[in-house]
């Protein structure tokens, strides 16, 4: 492998571990309020890419600046990803928040199918995309390689970015630092006068937004086929157990070893490429059995 | 031990529906491969009615199906003339091992990781296998030729009866041996795991052995089912490893319930029966159907389908005395 592939599996893998990244954190987010793994996440990301690619595709008969086509994705995503997720909790799995958390994973799951025949139905099998927004964005030149800007700059931007505000949201709000509460010790929270269910929809809405807000990136660089969010959401599990259920800069960690792992994975043995993620995740378990960055939990008679 | 029951109530009415399946499947020739496929599919969800008695889900447990299945295919091609019995011997012998030692490391996990972990050998092993075209035959899967049974060289039809009563049979037997698998002191072990395991290593019961051995039985059976559906097609391909088929197989273990062996028969009857209406009736709409049928269980029956049947049976006697 010379020094050029070397470049481009890196910020290929980059790119691509920043989407893995905005996908892992609405999931672990989930899973630190809820101790719930929501696979209807995947659906989420999903729909977030094909509304997207949808509105690209309305708004460039319209003549739009670069500018506003890519603010379609941000408030698309945001605006879909938002209203799905705290839907999804207000109208169903508020209703199953005492049972078993495998049950709840499997109402998830059961989601996750419904919705995956409700995309069949709105956008068809044929595959979509966004392609004409990296085309604008242009390219830059490193070291003679070139790279597309939208790779290169706006994913990996945007995913730190959002790992930046929801720290800042999380140590420095007050819903944030009730979500931290809620997160700790949900019984507690809740007779300190914290409204646990806002919490839990408001959670939802701050995951499915940014769920999907990965699909909505995603779709510049990807065609959407049925399917899409299946892969997505198997990957984005293995990046939070990898992390650690929960864990917020673990996620960051585990997406960006897991996207580089895959991407040179795709310039060396292409055949490895789909198995890379659950590779890294298998070694990280077997090292640390409850993840990177677990933390102890106390055992109860 | 006297059976549960629990066992008791529903011995009488599964081995009757059963029957009444295998009579119908006779009688109707199309219906001979869907009542084999639901058997199976029983069979695979009864292995993971094991793992569930202990509180765990996995969601990579097809994989199982895939080694039982790819190694009769393999042995079938390599030894034309093999038998069938002899295949199914093999297959199931193959997924036992590879159970045995993914469980001796698998067994340090448990709820998310464990369901995630098998999840993630399940995909390595799927794609390995999707890409390993030389000797897999890739997605396509490997075609055999219909091996003889009992060494009687049989025309499609009656090999198709032949499995059929042989499915029956071993469904009947394992659903037997698992529920007296459920009642030994063995079985009561693996729901301590579910109920507190910590007590379980204060009385000196080792949790982890405990779990190996649910682990290693519920590998037996899907590898079981695997190697039966795969010598009723003639037809081995990835899919039947796929994490969307373990998920099926969960399904239709949540759907029967963990309450008695029984229930993944009864789970996988009604999950037969929703594909069949879906294939003739909302071709496209066919997920929707079986996520909402699977809501609908787990909201109104969250313990099985067995279990809230039983539940109303109760109620009704108290009232009637």
């Amino acid at each position: 492998m010379n020094a050029d592939l070397l470049m481009l599996a890196v910020v290929d893998g980059l790119s691509y571990a920043g989407l893995l990244f905005l996908v892992s954190l609405g999931l672990t987010l989930i899973c630190g309020v809820f101790g719930v793994i929501n696979v209807a996440h995947g659906s989420l990301y999903a729909i977030g890419g094909y509304s997207a690619a949808s509105a690209v595709a309305w708004l460039l008969q319209r003549q739009p600046s670069t500018l506003v086509l890519v603010a379609s994705l941000f408030v698309v995503a945001l605006v879909v990803g938002g209203l799905l997720g705290a839907g999804l909790r207000v109208f169903l799995l508020r209703h199953f928040q005492d049972r078993d958390p495998i049950l709840q994973l499997l109402v998830t799951f059961a989601v996750f199918m419904v919705l995956e025949d409700v995309q069949r139905m709105v956008w068809g099998a044929t595959p979509m995309t966004a392609s004409e927004i990296t085309g604008r964005l242009g390219t830059s030149e490193i070291l003679g390689v070139n790279f597309m800007n939208y790779q290169l700059f706006l994913v990996p931007g945007v995913a730190l970015l959002a790992f930046a505000l929801l720290q800042i949201l999380l140590r420095y709000s007050v819903a944030g630092k009730q979500i931290v509460a809620v997160i700790h010790h949900r019984e507690v929270a809740t007779a300190l006068g914290i409204d646990a269910a806002r919490v839990g929809t408001l959670s939802f809405a701050l995951a499915g937004a940014l769920g999907a807000l990965g699909g909505a990136l995603s779709v510049p660089t990807t065609s959407f086929v049925p399917g899409l969010g299946a892969e997505m959401i198997v990957t984005s599990f293995a990046v939070v157990a990898t992390a650690g259920l929960g864990q917020i800069t673990g996620a960051l960690i585990a997406a960006t070893l897991i996207g580089l792992a895959r991407s040179i994975a795709v310039y060396t043995v292409a055949e490895l490429e789909v198995v890379m993620p659950y590779l890294v995740m298998v070694l990280v378990l077997l090292v640390r059995p409850h993840g990177l960055f677990s933390v102890a939990a106390a055992r109860k008679i | 031990m006297r059976a549960s029951p629990s066992f008791l109530c529903a011995s009488r009415l599964v081995p009757a529906a059963a029957l009444a399946v295998v009579a119908i499947a006779l009688a109707l020739p199309w219906a001979r491969v869907p009542a084999i496929t639901m058997l199976c599919f029983g069979l695979a969800a009864l292995g993971l009615t094991v793992l569930m008695r202990a509180g765990q889900v996995s969601f990579g447990h097809a994989m199982y199906a895939a080694i039982g299945g790819y190694t009769a295919a393999f042995l079938a091609r390599r030894f034309p003339g093999a038998d069938a019995l002899a295949l199914l011997a093999a297959g199931v012998l193959a997924s036992v091992v590879c159970g045995a030692v993914a469980s001796a490391f698998l067994s340090r996990y448990r709820g998310i990781f464990f369901g995630m972990l098998n999840l993630g050998i399940s995909m390595v092993l799927v794609s390995l296998i999707g890409k390993l075209y030389a000797y897999t035959g890739g997605t396509d899967g490997l075609r055999f030729e219909r091996p003889p049974f009992l060494g009687m060289q049989l025309a499609r039809g009656d090999f198709e009866i032949a499995m059929l009563l042989l499915v029956t049979l071993l469904a009947g037997v394992a659903a037997w041996l698992v529920q007296r698998y459920f009642e030994s002191a063995a079985g009561q072990l693996l729901r301590a795991i579910k109920t507190n395991e910590t007590r379980l290593e204060y009385i000196g019961v080792s949790a982890r052995g405990v779990l190996v051995q649910g682990y290693v039985v519920s590998a037996a059976l899907v590898g079981l089912s695997g190697v039966l559906l795969a010598l009723v097609q003639g037809l081995v391909t990835p899919e039947s490893g796929h994490w969307l088929r373990s998920g099926e197989f969960v399904f239709i273990a949540i759907l029967g319930g963990s309450a008695s062996a029984l229930g993944a028969f009864l789970g996988a009857a009604v999950f037969e029966a929703i594909k069949l209406l879906a294939a003739a009736y909302f071709t496209n709409a066919w997920q929707i159907l079986l996520g909402g049928t699977l809501i609908a269980a787990i909201f109104f029956a969250p313990d099985g389908l067995l279990a809230a049947g039983r539940a109303r049976h109760a109620a009704r006697g108290r009232d009637a005395s």
